[in-house]
């Protein structure tokens, strides 16, 4: 049957792939796009967007039932009783931890694109270089030169608002106005600027919400519940961007419940003619083929895809005669930091409307510009000033209606920032396959092997002290430091596993991200990273999927896939 | 001076990190399970659940009920009562705590009980208002000392579990959220940097 015809599948509807599926059908591609979980229509699906905080029976507080079922999701946050929903089940997709790793995973179309952090940078040639220059794993087959215009592309598109700061560790773009500091961000970044030779500075943060319209999305409304899906569409998903992008060319078949098992392979062409699917609700297989695949299905699912695909020439599967698929696996480590108070008297009477879904960034000022350290790469810090809620009453003493009264008014000025640090990439962070070990439908799960090793460490001293050190420099009384402890997986950065470089014996991808062994496979999601940078990565995917997909149709049309 | 140096050094990373999470607009609950690991306290008397929603028997609901209202009476707005927080309390503790926790809060109400009788001679709920506030300020005393205090890994007050609960349930009722603070489903816009009178209230977060 004619529709069941395709130019190009991608696997995988988070943000790789819906970038993925916009970019080849607005090029003329029809488009097969497979996601494992269900469907989530904008706007209509967002049920709990517009209910009133009370109306949750806990209000959003995590039971010791939820607890039993998400063994994995309670080690942190995403276990919670609001956007449950949206978060995978620990006990239908089990995977083995041989060291702890948190793995939180949105199993339903548009991915962890509902339930990103929105935060968006761009990454540098310090971080394009930097496994070069360090001597560390491979070097990236690109520079910021062959990005920079497909960041343009993919900012101007998504909506990235953003100020402009002439700082060459991190470009600026092509940015919606900025979402300004508050009055106290503003003191602290005032002060900052005249310590530490101006090198640190507290800049608004760059977040994928936008602040002036786009076709069929409405700015940012500044209430602070993007989790739970947007009503407007103020910030960048796949529904409230790329995929109706996709659907208005009228070439885009969008599949859920479509758990793509692995890639089929034809050993004398060196291509992959499809994919093997499990319906998630009936079982039952098919096969689709395509003469292009994009895998986008998120860092460890496209290593666990390409490891079950064409194992009758390679026994590790697609891209491992590099010896590399599945290894490299990296994240952000975080979680350390510092705060204290801002007892200003300029600031009692000053305060703030609308919950801006964002906060500050200071930029990577670690080993750049002739600073050195006893470790490699740097951190940046992401962070807020606020005054205290009704939350305080916790801890202070006091009851009856004075307290009561005197509670709902806003308490004083405070302001923090937790460090998120570059991983260094090793061969020895790597995942495979636990043949002994089935999920729900039968199929054999991950097998997770990751730690954070001594660069680290000593990058979280400084990640802590740092912070406390610039509050301290900028009059913030009280400062106390925190590190609440981390293991790979909390940042949801996971990147490496499949990666990009210039020597199909130590790479998985090339320049372009094809499969060295498979040009006409393009991975362009985290899997694709050659080193961690210290910026959240979403960004940077976006531009390397629209890269990608411009190379690809390019060469279609050459005749070379 | 030397005493706030003092209870600067005394406070645990516990503390810190609470104090953090409260200020990043999250609670971490004292009763919630992790933070209270390693107590030693026997199994909840499930003879004491009279309801399919709750362990907790009317008369305790209307208990905790009586004490979240002291704790946070009608004032110009209305108070815990109103907002439903005695029933909230029982749902909280049924539904989210561990078990020791449970047991720590059951035990606390009797221990209450005893003290509100030998000090006044009549239970909690049928003491004059001015003999409950007394009786609350007291125990609010008590549980603040020992929390500041309190070893490394050693269970919450009972009355830390209480007071906590009944700020939460007061504060993100509806009652706490549209009339003892503000709060609007849409704000529309977003001001950095705005005027505030003494005695205005906070704006109530969406999340």
């Amino acid at each position: 049957m004619a529709e069941e015809e395709y130019d190009a599948i991608v696997v995988g509807s988070g943000i790789s792939g819906g970038w993925a599926a916009k970019e080849l059908t607005e090029k003329g591609l029809r488009v097969l796009m497979l996601e494992r979980g269900k469907n989530v229509e904008h706007v209509k699906d967002y049920i709990n967007a517009i209910k009133g905080p009370w109306e949750y029976a806990h209000r959003g507080r995590r039971t010791t039932a939820m607890e039993r079922a998400y063994p994995v999701l309670k080690r942190d946050y995403p276990l919670n009783e609001k956007n449950l929903d949206w978060w995978a089940s620990d006990k239908d997709s089990p995977y083995t931890e041989i060291k702890r790793f948190d793995w939180y995973r949105g199993y339903q179309v548009g991915g962890r694109s509902l339930l990103w952090g929105r935060q968006s940078y761009r990454w540098s040639d310090f971080d394009f270089e930097a496994n070069a220059r360090d001597g560390i794993a491979v070097d990236w087959p690109i520079r910021y030169a062959d990005l920079a215009p497909w960041y343009d592309h993919v900012e101007r598109f998504a909506g990235i608002s953003g100020s402009h700061e002439n700082m060459p560790q991190l470009p600026d773009g092509e940015f919606q106005p900025a979402m300004p500091l508050n009055c106290g961000e503003e003191l602290v970044a005032e002060r900052l600027k005249g310590s530490f030779n101006g090198r640190r500075r507290i800049i608004s943060g760059r977040t994928a919400n936008i602040t002036r319209p786009l076709p069929g999305r409405t700015p940012c409304q500044y209430r602070n519940a993007c989790w739970l899906g947007c009503p407007y569409g103020a910030y960048f998903s796949t529904q409230s961007s790329t995929l109706p992008a996709a659907m208005a060319t009228n070439l885009l078949t969008l599949k859920p419940f479509a758990i793509v098992t692995e890639l089929t392979y034809d050993r004398d062409r060196r291509r992959a003619t499809g994919v093997n699917v499990l319906d998630a609700v009936t079982e039952k297989t098919v096969e689709y083929t395509a003469p292009l695949i994009f895998l986008c299905a998120s860092t460890l699912n496209s290593a666990w895809v390409l490891m079950r695909s064409a194992t009758d020439v390679w026994p590790g599967g697609l891209g491992s005669s590099s010896g590399e698929l599945g290894h490299n696996l990296m994240d952000h480590h975080f979680r350390v930091g510092a705060s204290g108070k801002l007892n200003e008297s300029s600031l009692e009477q000053k305060y703030y409307v609308g919950d801006r879904p964002n906060g500050f960034y200071i930029p990577r000022y670690r080993n750049l510009f002739g600073d050195k350290r006893e470790y490699l790469r740097g951190f940046g810090y992401q962070g807020g000033a606020s005054r205290s809620g009704w939350e305080r009453a916790v801890r202070e003493l006091g009851i009856g209606g004075d307290f009561k009264d005197e509670m709902a008014t806003p308490g004083g000025w405070s302001i923090g920032a937790t460090a998120f640090g570059e991983m260094l990439p090793s061969h020895d962070n790597v995942v495979g396959i636990d043949e002994t070990k089935t999920d729900k439908w039968g199929l054999p799960v991950l097998k997770i092997d990751c730690e954070i090793g001594e660069n680290e460490q000593m990058m979280r001293v400084d990640m802590m002290n740092d912070m406390a050190e610039m509050l301290e420099e900028s009059g913030v009384r009280d400062v106390t430091t925190n590190d609440s402890g981390y293991a790979p997986g909390m940042g949801i950065h996971e990147m490496g596993t499949a990666r990009m470089g210039r020597d199909p014996k130590t790479s998985v991808l090339n320049s372009w991200n094809q499969v060295w062994d498979a040009p006409n496979v393009f991975v362009t999601d985290g899997s694709c990273m050659v080193s961690s940078a210290c910026q959240n990565p979403s960004l940077t995917y976006m531009a390397l999927t629209a890269r990608a997909a411009d190379h690809a149709v390019n060469e279609l049309k050459r005749g070379n896939l | 001076m030397s005493s706030d140096h003092d209870r600067k050094e005394m406070i645990t990373r516990r503390e810190a990190i609470l104090r953090v999470s409260t200020m990043l607009g999250g609670v971490a609950l004292v009763g919630q399970s992790a933070m209270l690991a390693g107590c030693a306290v026997g199994p909840v008397n499930r003879a004491r659940a009279t309801s399919s929603n709750t362990l907790f028997m009317q008369s305790d609901v209307e208990l905790l009920d009586d004490i979240a209202d002291t704790i946070l009476p009608e004032t110009s707005t209305p108070g815990a009562r109103a907002a439903g927080v005695g029933p909230f309390i029982a749902l909280m503790v049924s539904d989210t705590y561990h078990e020791p926790d449970q047991q720590i809060l059951f035990a606390g109400l009797e221990t209450l009980q005893t003290k509100c009788l030998s000090l006044y001679g009549a239970h909690f709920q049928v003491v004059a208002s001015a003999q409950r506030l007394s009786l609350l300020e007291d125990l609010d005393a008590e549980q603040h000392l020992y929390m500041e205090t309190r070893e490394e890994g050693a269970p919450a007050h009972y009355f830390r579990m209480i007071k906590e609960l009944t700020l939460l349930g007061y504060f993100t009722s509806e009652i706490g959220y549209r009339q003892a603070m503000r709060y609007t489903e849409t704000p529309g816009r977003f001001e950095p940097c705005v005027p505030l009178a003494p005695g205005e209230k906070s704006w109530a977060r969406h999340a």
